[in-house]
């Protein structure tokens, strides 16, 4: 079963209000886009929408936050990460208000908008910031799972969400979830791939790729890229000696980044293979196609290991 | 607070501000002076607020959001019993609690931490919606400069808040009609004020003069507008209160050298016999 994320983003609001009375979601007129709609239809009245009004959007949720309530805000990552970055900074970061930032449609895989509307900086621009949590995603068991966390944690969080609908792990691919420590999917001995949201289930068939090569991979899901497990991506580095970092982002300034800062921290002598958004903006097309163009679908992984 | 009482205060909390810059070597005294009564009588004749309880979740909110104008908030909060008044000369010192710009993180009093401009007041807009969303009473205000007004933001959250029908919250805007580069004309036309603030809802009530504490009290007190939020559009003087600062652009942003600072303080006491 495929579903995307910002979809069971919207279920999890639904479930999380149920038990949660401090919960209001805002939203900037995208509600059926990033799938608040689904709790503005549970919960008319816990449900604000602010107009097309980004910078309005963050600072009227954090004001919300410091009268006891715990909002959610939402609309396209571009916008709310982008466009309302110095609100985040300044207004939710600083003070350390307890607002959550659920912003969907990020990476390239928003697809035919195209490059205006294609977010590969937020997830910089969220680690950046002192004292924010990052949270990827995989799927929409781990949304359900880090939508219930981020209210339950005091502090500011990122949840970066995506428009494209993807697998539902299942079986044994179900761990559980705790916001800063990376679930191990799969173990391998030649390599290490670290990825997070959608690049998950590409880590995951360009495991199963590698293995018909003869490489062993491993596969980790680094849901947390802030703050990041530094503990498994030290073992991992001392068992493998190679590691991917895979994101659907751009690679300056985000999980790869933080992979190896830890590296380098520890000087450890491992190899990091980049899998990312090379520098470049997104631009219109269909999400597989765009996967391949840049270089982030599962082949992709695979020849990059394999040059390595 | 008697009025008497509560005006001498305002003259106290002038020379305040003065030594306070002066101590720190650098500081915003024009738009301090400039908005001492607004903060003053909001604090001193309207806001329920126990200094000893600072995070009651029924309290009046306030937000500053011209955050620069940090020494007239601090001198306020601390003759309103939130900490001592002679943590006043720690200002924009290394560890002190008063920064540079409020921070709700270090000192008690402090609703939020503000300082960059037009987000105070989308931030006051939340605090209302939040207060009507839960059922509380509290009131929120927040001071905006003019200058200020440029951001766009602040028109957003003035939308919202006319939108919202937020009659929980008032907006007071110190119009001394001077920012950092000049007047506000010469830097961005402000135009119409009045009416482009109650063609956005707000329910506008202009002061000739609000360094007039009379004045201030009297628009405060003024009852609420079912429905709308509020917003008292204040003349004002910018460096009020000190001769050599009054009317002048330099002092948006300078701290007075020694001299200055006693001169000024001799003014302010000669003041106290007026």
């Amino acid at each position: 079963m495929n579903k995307a994320t910002r979809q069971a983003y919207g279920e999890a609001l639904v479930e999380l209000a149920k038990t949660n009375d401090k919960v209001v979601v805002l939203d900037a007129d995208l509600a059926h886009a990033t799938m608040t709609s689904i709790f503005k239809d549970a919960y008319p009245d816990r449900h604000y929408n602010v107009g097309i009004a980004e910078a309005d959007l963050v600072d009227i949720a954090g004001g919300m936050s410091t009268t006891g309530l715990v909002p959610f805000c939402s609309t396209f990552a571009m916008f709310g990460i982008g466009r309302a970055f110095e609100q985040i900074r300044n207004s939710i970061a600083y003070p350390r208000l307890n607002v959550k930032l659920a912003m969907t449609h990020a990476g390239i895989t928003v697809g035919p908008d195209g490059g205006s509307h294609a977010c590969i900086e937020d997830i910089a621009l969220m680690r950046v910031v002192p004292g924010m949590t990052v949270v990827v995603p995989a799927d929409a068991n781990e949304t359900y799972a880090c939508v219930a966390a981020a209210a339950e944690m005091d502090g500011p969080v990122y949840i970066r969400l995506a428009r494209m609908a993807t697998p539902v792990f299942e079986g044994d691919m179900v761990k559980p979830f705790t916001l800063g420590k990376a679930n191990v999917l799969r173990e391998g001995s030649d390599v290490a791939i670290f990825a997070c949201g959608i690049m998950v289930a590409e880590a995951l068939k360009a495991a199963d790729l590698l293995a018909e090569q003869g490489v062993s991979a491993a596969v980790i899901n680094m849901h947390t890229i802030k703050p990041l497990d530094a503990d498994c991506v030290r073992e991992y580095a001392k068992r493998c000696g190679k590691l991917v970092a895979a994101e659907e982002a751009s690679t300056i300034g985000g999980l790869g980044d933080a992979i190896s800062s830890v590296l380098v921290d520890g000087q450890l002598p491992a190899k990091l293979i980049r899998v990312g958004v090379q520098d470049v903006f997104g631009q219109s097309g269909e999400p597989e196609e765009l996967m391949r163009e840049y270089g982030l679908d599962a082949e992709s992984i695979v020849k990059k290991v394999l040059e390595a | 607070m008697e009025t008497r009482q509560l005006k001498d205060l305002c003259r106290e909390i002038r020379m305040d501000v003065v030594k306070m810059i002066t101590e720190a070597g650098s500081g915003h005294p024009g738009g301090s002076l400039s908005s001492v009564e607004l903060v003053a009588a909001t604090y001193f004749t309207q806001m329920n607020v126990d200094p000893a309880n600072p995070k009651d979740p029924d309290r009046d909110r306030f937000v500053l959001s011209k955050g620069h104008v940090a020494p007239v908030y601090y001198s306020v909060l601390a003759h309103r019993g939130f900490f001592p008044v002679e943590e006043l000369w720690t200002l924009r010192k290394l560890h002190s609690r008063l920064q540079g710009h409020p921070d709700s993180k270090k000192l008690p009093g402090v609703d939020v931490a503000t300082g960059s401009l037009g987000q105070g007041v989308s931030l006051a807009v939340g605090m209302a919606l939040g207060a009507k969303h839960q059922g509380k009473s509290f009131h929120v205000y927040a001071l905006t400069g003019d200058g200020e007004l440029q951001e766009g933001l602040v028109w957003e959250a003035f939308m919202a808040a006319s939108h919202y029908k937020l009659d929980n919250l008032t907006f007071l805007v110190d119009w001394n009609g001077l920012q950092i580069d000049g007047t506000n004309d010469e830097v961005m036309s402000l135009g119409d004020l009045n009416a482009k603030l109650r063609a956005f809802g707000l329910d506008v009530i202009e002061l000739k003069d609000g360094n007039d504490l009379e004045a201030v009290i009297a628009a405060l007190n003024t009852p609420a507008t079912p429905g709308k939020p509020r917003c008292i559009l204040a003349h004002t003087v910018k460096g009020k209160g000190v001769s050599f600062m009054e009317n002048q652009v330099g002092w948006h942003g300078k701290a007075p050298s020694k001299e200055q600072c006693a001169a000024a303080i001799a003014e302010l006491e000669a003041a106290k016999n007026e």
